[in-house]
């Protein structure tokens, strides 16, 4: 950029050079991420050729069922929800440098610790008092899980990303020790799980649809982490640490503080996730937790590129693909793991998409 | 617990040392390799229950499961031929390419995987080591598969082949530092592609003994995290082959806890004994990696201990 001139003339043709450099740069975080989805739309139909499947149905089918009805619509919204908690535990520790794969530990375990503090207050409490307390056990059941990931990374030196996948095993047992046997409910023969926590307990929906209201938490949940990592103290320090460990220490922040804070917070997004799957679908903990929205959100969060902002649009495609998966299934005769290929297949595009950076002329600013 | 619960115990333990740490050997081996060229792969866990799809599909349409884990081999050497392939690029992560293919493994296994969970595919053989033995439960704790016994071979060539042949030395120094390996001419992607790849390959045969042997059936559920316990214990046994082979008795021998206390009739807990693999898996990397020092045996060049 030039030295001001003086000339508020030139001084105006500079700033809408620099906003059209800005424009450029960023276009570039959306462009490929696109091209990575064209390509992977493209590979999946060859996929299906291959097994004498008609790609064109294919597609056609995930629109009607993800996004061509008010009814497909809400299915889609519904299971956008836990995908933007579980993306957003992916992305916070992201900004520090870590890859945290463990969200769906602590969306089933914030899940367990909610319904768990619940059936003892519902005969006595009104809901007033028990839905508060079910948020809070949620998020800290969560929290401490993910924090701890994080303390076992700073202090310990152990690879996040093993912990993590560790602690989500870990979680199952925990569940399942559990529902299968103090807190089971004998009145119910069927699948082993907890008592109901009681209608008066559960979320409704939102006025005027049949999505329950963990989206409108899951959307300014995602806008406080954006204002917390983009402009806040705190999210500058983290996003230094997450540049250059030895420069953050240098510069005397508390590397270890950030790391354990930032872990907790993912972690009390995902057990939000599980408080909402408990508290506005299943009504009771059970194995039914387990449904794979945690990994789907590490997929979620690296189309994103770990924003907040982008959690949220990405969620409502990949919850559209998802909530196709039926109807692709009984009209196509594919089994449900289709969806698992896809998105499989999105990830690994996706991240050969990221050798593109910086290659195309196009995104480079032109400023002087 | 009488003295006779505690044998029962003691045998199941062995027995399921014997018996569940193949799986653990084959994956930490291929792992132990890729790793020596200094490069992490996470997506063994996919390559695994892959590996073990494959294998149950092959013998239950060849009548063949020695054909089956040849394949299952040829599958896992493919999902490491890719992964190494997109680890040559610029600018790629290995630790998120190790979580995507890891995810898109899963879901290649279970989607092709549909239609073998009800039938039922010839096994794998056992060879009976016990014949000296008197006691039946000790018979039964020395019916080895011969997988195992290929794996203790492999275990100890690869431990030779590391320290005494050219291929040896030149994977570890493209290991050790990338730069002193360019200057001797050594083909630096090359070297990682196939180490990767050979690497896939060992993890595809652990994955057909998961449903060839033990449990001997194919089912979405066939594998929870045996192919990332592996990954740890590669770096507890300090990326040496034959420690490897020690870890995955210790391995093989937690996993068993559960079954062998449930069989005596302890069945409180039986969930938390199930965890008892994973926590144990924490627990060991807690004692054996500290953040003050870099790890003794450690490769340079390896990402996750950086």
């Amino acid at each position: 950029m030039q030295p001001g001139t003086g000339q508020p003339g030139a001084g105006q043709g500079v700033m809408v050079g620099e906003y059209l450099d800005r424009a450029r740069r960023s276009s570039e975080f959306v462009v490929i991420p696109l091209l990575a989805l064209a390509a992977s739309a493209a590979l999946f139909s060859l996929f299906l050729l291959l097994l004498g499947k008609s790609p064109v149905d294919f597609f056609a089918l995930v629109w009607r069922g993800g996004f061509g009805t008010g009814f497909s619509w809400q299915n889609t919204l519904v299971r956008a929800s836990p995908l933007i908690f579980t993306a957003l535990c992916v992305a916070i520790p992201a900004r520090l440098g870590m890859t945290v794969i463990g969200g769906e530990g602590a969306l089933v375990l914030g899940g367990f610790a909610a319904a768990a503090i619940a059936i003892p207050l519902t005969p006595w409490a009104s809901p007033f008092l028990v839905m508060p307390v079910m948020v809070v056990a949620a998020a800290l059941a969560g929290a401490a899980w993910i924090g701890s990931v994080g303390w076992l990374r700073h202090y310990r030196g152990i690879n996040e990303t093993i912990s993590s996948l560790l602690l989500f095993y870990i979680a199952v047992s925990i569940l399942n020790f559990f529902v299968e046997g103090a807190l089971r409910d004998p009145s119910d023969p069927n699948k082993p799980s907890t008592a109901p926590i009681g209608a008066e307990n559960m979320i409704g929906p939102m006025p005027g649809t049949s999505v329950h209201w963990g989206l409108a938490a899951g959307i300014v949940v995602s806008v406080l982490v954006w204002i917390l990592m983009n402009r806040t103290t705190f999210g500058f320090a983290a996003r230094v640490t997450g540049g250059n460990v030895r420069a953050a220490q240098g510069q005397g922040l508390p590397v270890g503080k950030l790391v354990v804070v930032s872990c907790a917070l993912a972690g009390a997004c995902a057990g939000l996730a599980g408080y909402f799957e408990v508290a506005a679908i299943h009504g009771k903990a059970n194995a039914s937790l387990i449904a794979g929205y945690g990994f789907t959100g590490i997929l979620v969060s690296f189309l994103a590129r770990h924003n907040p902002l982008a959690i949220v649009p990405v969620a409502i495609l990949l919850g559209g693909i998802a909530a196709s998966g039926g109807l692709v299934q009984r009209r196509m005769d594919l089994p449900d793991a289709t969806v698992l290929v896809l998105q499989g297949l999105m990830f690994v595009v996706l991240l050969v998409s990221e050798t593109l950076y910086g290659r195309f002329q196009i995104f480079k600013p032109k400023g002087t | 617990m009488d003295d006779a619960g505690l044998s029962t115990v003691l045998f199941a333990m062995i027995a399921g040392a014997i018996r569940v740490s193949t799986p653990f050997l084959f994956v930490s081996l291929g792992e132990c390799l890729t790793e020596r060229s200094g490069r992490i792969n996470l997506g063994l866990e996919g390559t695994l229950v892959f590996g073990a799809m494959s294998a149950y599909a092959i013998s239950f349409h060849t009548g063949s499961p020695w054909f089956g884990v040849l394949v299952a081999g040829f599958a896992g050497m493919l999902f490491g031929a890719l992964h190494g392939a997109i680890c040559k690029l610029p600018k790629v992560n290995d630790i998120a390419i190790g979580i995507a293919l890891m995810l898109f493994g899963t879901g290649l296994a279970f989607f092709f995987g549909k239609a073998y969970i009800q039938p039922a595919a010839p096994r794998l053989p056992s060879i009976s080591l016990g014949w000296w033995s008197d006691n039946p439960q000790l018979r039964q704790a020395l019916d080895v598969n011969p997988l195992f016994l290929v794996g203790i071979v492999l275990a100890v060539v690869l431990w030779w082949a590391f320290r005494n042949t050219r291929i040896g030395l030149v994977v570890r120094t493209t290991g050790d530092s990338a730069p002193a390996a360019l200057a001797l001419g050594v083909n630096v992607d090359l070297v990682r592609f196939l180490a990767t790849a050979v690497g896939g390959f060992f993890a595809g045969v652990g994955g057909a003994f998961l449903s060839l042997y033990y449990p001997g059936s194919w089912t979405e559920g066939l594998s929870s995290g045996q192919g990332l316990m592996a990954v740890a214990l590669v770096i507890f046994a300090r990326w040496n082959p034959l420690a490897c082979f020690g870890a995955a008795l210790l391995f093989g021998a937690a996993g068993a806890l559960g079954p062998a206390l449930q069989s005596i009739g302890i069945s409180r807990g039986y969930h938390f004994f199930n965890a008892a693999p994973y926590l144990m898996t924490l627990a060991i990397m807690m004692l054996s990696i500290s953040p003050k020092r870099s790890l003794k045996g450690a490769p340079g060049e390896l990402s996750i201990t950086k």
